[in-house]
């Protein structure tokens, strides 16, 4: 039963707080850059003005443009579900597979691209396009890196890499750990579109990736990709925050730990959020043709950590 | 259990009489009837591969049937399984063929020759894996290559290019036989015995040299079937020059072949081997997987996309099965059968979405007679169902879930992740290489798929052929149906395959770890588990987009009524369809990023106005993306036959007295040579 109480309260949170994240890093920025910002709850009022508006088919789109929007979301709620954020305990524990998790993310990001060349435009296509060959480059990245936080596990299983983590957190400090987690950090960047991979305020032809797919959305569907993103990148932070931090996940059926596993998250949520923040501001967002050299750096990590955790692995702990 | 022989028997009764139904029969019942019996080959095949699969076992000598050596064929679930795959394929694409034929004509796959030679191909596809002798496997393959050969060849009047792709299929195919002939023929005479018996028990005795030598003389010949780089050169010319029917023959239940033989020679008859074999297979598959993923991401040509997509995937499943090898030779067998489960299953999935990609590009190029993406276009509105059957194969092809390729995809990387047991340096660096490889591989599959439906399928059309474009007759589309039914179940319930592959692993003497059952996959091994339901995934899926959509209807219920609007055109008028992106332009940024892996060429002409050389009055661009591959090897090779040949042109000046000369002094010579030798 706390199971279940623990994967509604997940959910429940990354949806409501999902928007929230979104509000508070744009406040974040807005303050460092000298603005006063809109507010944090600026992103919910945006989406309850866009459901308001009529609902919009452009002329000669088809389904794939309007069941994107909802798939993309829906794969971001699985996520919600999957992901061990509060609990290691859930329901669901045995089906939050780390690979199934990135394939889910994939079928979103194929998605939105399908929906962006249905419309047929230049713009759909380019984004597109870009969206499609920094996915592919990233998968070897998040694979690989999933394959090095394994090793210690001895699973994919998500529960398990991180009640392991949470038991043992030497794993972490380990060269192998650290190298996973600076190769992923960079995939989620990748993935959830922040800069310096793709910017997510502009609307600029030449920096466009993620708002060049979605150009011709608008009113409920624009609110759905929107809030697809934002549950994304809230998913993404909490994920990384549950791998390399999982101090205080409730690993048993105690209410009390998942509330404060609950509070604890939404901090470290907040925290990751901010740090991610406050570090787009300094940083300017890569030319398209540099985000491979990027990702090649980190897939080179995510390798390394691999060497890294079967050797080092061997000497020390003995685990194979 | 008689299940399997007379199956066999049906299969070939079925397939033979094909052939003078093919000759003989007027054009107007000629199609339907050759399909149907090529359609109850089909599902004989399959029947006895599914017996076999369920633990039959069949063998039988028939000493008569060919001169010297006699015929001896052999069934086991190893068979069983390739058996199966090709007689759904058969059935199913035999089907579709009946309404490909119907409005062809008599001329290309519908003519005589074609129709005649068809029903013996899908024969030879299933009984190749039943063969139990070097002689009559040998016969049969070259059989199959032979019939492969005139299919492709079907349609040689309408276009040049097919003689070109039918010469280097014929010319790659019998250097493959005659490797294959060679090692086999070794063997034979080391194991003193030319049935796979025989091999088998007089394998052991043999030296490491010579082992080694007939194993890489087989797999050289067994990858080019299974169109793996390098030796791949004449899949991405045949496959989208045979008529599209046939091309889904060959590539989903042909090129398996390659794999079938690989397996059996490497594990079943030699009985592994060292290291070096298996990493040679692997850097094989790797290379295969990589390199025909890119060039399909650059290819514009559907069909060829296609083709080289089956490069990548055949390349994942030879990756598996080389890994296996490894897993075998560190005494690993739990982890060996594991990895080759996930091979086998991948040649299974491969098989069904490839075969429904095919038979909708098939469609397509019969409707509107184009294969360039570029040229396509809004053919979802035209060809609804056509378009939701290739969306539902390229899904398969993503290995994204709910697709059939995401099952053993995934299957593949738990094993090669959990392969990180077995001790030594060499599996730690080669693994985690090979996860790399599986991973950009369908990172790039992606980005190929959505290619090609969104390019071809979506959007408007971009020419007058696209827009004039309508649905398949019924047939080919009941034909795309099964497969896609297909695909649906192997997506969803894996377990529908029960312990058959089990049985085949096992066939081959790994112990089954039972990774499908039922409706999900498990791994367990010692320390390590992991577990996947891919039917859970599509119903959290389903629920999820249902709650979305349910909670957006609600929330917007004020506005109810959708509006249609136009495209923005940043108030230039309305786009037009050749503003389009199209799949060159969707592969540049790729085409950029491995611009040193690809080498394309690329011309810019700029022709200035003739008063001022800025003024612009024309610009031409050209790109190419030759298969660099294909140019480094086989150039060098042909321009030495070619100049072979015309410096040997010198000799034949077309002077009859030259001619009765070389006569005259070649008797001379002979009749020399007999006294003096005699």
């Amino acid at each position: 039963m706390v199971g279940y109480t623990a994967i509604v309260l997940q959910v429940g949170a990354v949806v409501a707080g999902a928007p929230l994240l979104t509000g508070l890093m744009r406040q974040t920025r807005a303050r460092l850059e000298g603005r006063a910002g809109a507010g944090v709850l600026q992103p919910w009022r945006d989406v309850r003005k866009l459901l308001r508006k009529e609902p919009i088919t452009p002329v000669g789109t088809g389904p794939a443009f309007r069941w994107a929007p909802p798939l993309l979301v829906a794969t971001s709620l699985v996520l919600a579900v999957l992901v061990p954020l509060v609990s290691t305990d859930t329901p669901v524990r045995a089906r939050a597979d780390l690979i199934l998790v990135v394939s889910l993310l994939a079928l979103g990001t194929l998605a939105l691209a399908l929906a962006g060349l249905d419309t047929g435009t230049a713009f759909g296509g380019m984004g597109a396009s870009r969206e499609m060959t920094i996915a592919a480059l990233v998968e070897p990245t998040i694979l690989v890196a999933v394959f090095a936080l394994s090793i210690p596990a001895g699973s994919t299983n998500l529960p398990v890499i991180v009640a392991g983590a949470a038991d043992q957190p030497a794993r972490l400090t380990s060269p192998a750990g650290l190298l996973a987690i600076a190769a992923l950090a960079v995939a989620v960047l990748a993935e959830s579109g922040r800069l310096p991979v793709d910017n997510p305020s502009t609307h600029l032809e030449l920096t466009m990736v993620h708002e060049a797919m979605v150009l011709e959305y608008a009113g409920p569907d624009l609110a759905l990709v929107e809030f697809g993103a934002q549950l994304r990148l809230t998913v993404l932070l909490g994920l990384l925050a549950s791998l390399f931090a999982p101090w205080g996940i409730a690993t048993g059926a105690s209410l009390t730990a998942v509330l404060l596993a609950l509070l604890l998250v939404v901090l470290k949520v907040m925290v990751l959020g901010m740090a991610l923040a406050a570090a787009e501001v300094f940083w300017a967002k890569l030319r398209l043709f540099r985000v491979p050299e990027l990702l090649a750096g980190s897939f080179l990590l995510a390798l390394l950590a691999v060497t890294a955790s079967y050797f080092l692995g061997a000497e020390g702990g003995g685990a194979r | 259990m008689s299940l399997i022989p007379a199956a066999l028997a049906t299969a070939t009764a079925l397939g033979v009489a094909g052939v003078p139904a093919g000759l003989i029969l007027p054009q107007r019942v000629r199609g339907a009837l050759v399909g149907s019996l090529t359609a109850g080959v089909g599902v004989a095949g399959g029947t006895a591969g599914v017996a076999a699969l369920g633990g039959g076992r069949f063998s039988a000598s028939a000493p008569g049937l060919l001169p010297l050596a006699g015929a001896h064929f052999a069934v086991d679930a190893l068979s069983g399984l390739f058996m199966a795959v090709a007689g759904a394929v058969v059935a199913a694409v035999a089907v579709y063929g009946i309404g490909y034929v119907a409005g062809h004509g008599s001329h290309g796959l519908g003519s005589r020759g074609a129709q005649a030679v068809l029903p013996l191909f899908a024969l030879t596809l299933l009984l190749v894996p039943a063969a139990a002798a070097v002689s009559t496997f040998l016969l049969l393959w070259e059989l199959m290559a032979l019939t492969s050969l005139l299919l492709v060849l079907a349609e040689h009047r309408a276009r040049p290019a097919v003689r070109e792709a039918a010469v280097w299929y014929a010319v790659m195919t019998h250097l493959g036989l005659v490797l294959l002939l060679a090692g086999l023929s070794v063997y034979a005479a080391q194991a003193g015995g030319e049935t796979f018996a025989a091999l088998r028990s007089g394998s052991g005795a043999m030296s490491p040299t010579v082992r080694g030598l007939v194993f890489v003389l087989t797999a050289t010949a067994f990858t080019s079937k299974a169109g793996l780089v390098p030796l791949h050169a004449w899949l991405p010319r045949a496959h989208p020059e045979a008529p599209s029917a046939v091309s889904a023959l060959m590539s989903a239940a042909m090129v398996n072949l390659g794999v079938y033989g690989l397996v059996r020679v490497g594990f079943d008859l030699l009985g592994g081997g060292p290291a070096w074999w298996w990493l040679l297979v692997m850097a094989m598959g790797g290379l295969s997987a990589v390199y025909g993923i890119l060039q399909a991401a650059m290819a514009s040509d559907l069909k060829r996309l296609l083709a080289y997509s089956t490069s990548e995937n055949m390349g994942l499943v030879v990756l598996g099965v080389g890994a296996a090898g490894l897993f075998a030779h560190a005494g690993d067998k739990a982890l060996a059968g594991l990895v080759l489960a996930a091979a086998l299953l991948h040649v299974v999935n491969h098989s069904a979405f490839k075969s429904l990609l095919f038979g909708a590009a098939g469609s397509v190029l019969r409707a509107t007679g184009e294969r360039n993406l570029d040229l396509l276009g809004g053919l979802r509105a035209r060809m609804p169902i056509t378009a939701g059957l290739f969306a539902l194969g390229a899904l398969g092809a993503v290995a994204l879930p709910p697709g059939n390729g995401f099952v053993s995809e995934w299957l593949l990387l738990q094993s090669m992740i959990h392969g990180l047991a077995v001790p030594g340096v060499t599996t730690a660096i080669v693994l985690p290489l090979a996860v790399a490889v599986i991973a950009l591989s369908a990172g790039l599959a992606a980005a190929v798929f959505v290619k090609a439906l969104g390019v071809g399928f979506f959007a408007r059309p971009r020419t007058a052929q696209a827009a004039a474009a309508q649905e398949s007759p019924l047939l080919m589309l009941a034909g795309m149906a099964l497969l896609a039914a297909l695909c649906t179940a192997l997506a969803l319930v894996p377990g529908l395959l029960g312990d058959g592959l089990d049985r085949a692993v096992a066939a081959v003497g790994f112990a089954g770890m039972h990774p499908v059952s039922g409706g999900g996959l498990r791994v367990r091994l010692d320390e390590v588990s992991a577990s996947l339901s891919p039917l859970w995934v599509v119903v959290a899926l389903t629920v999820a987009l249902g709650a979305v959509t349910a909670a957006t209807r609600w929330a917007s219920r004020r506005q109810r009524r959708r509006m249609n609007a136009r495209l923005w055109d940043c108030g230039g008028g309305a786009p037009t369809p050749r503003m389009a992106y199209t799949a060159t332009s969707f592969a540049e940024p790729l085409q950029r990023v491995f611009d040193d892996v690809l080498a394309p060429e690329q011309d810019v002409d700029v022709t200035p106005v003739r008063e001022s050389a800025y003024l612009v009055e024309r610009v031409a661009f050209r790109n190419r993306v030759p298969d660099r591959i294909e140019h480094r090897l086989y150039r060098p090779v042909l321009d030495f036959l070619a100049a072979a040949g015309q410096s040997a042109r010198r000799l034949a000046g077309g002077s009859v007295h030259a001619y009765l000369g070389y006569g005259f002094f070649g008797l001379v010579a002979l009749l020399v040579v007999l006294v003096v030798g005699w």
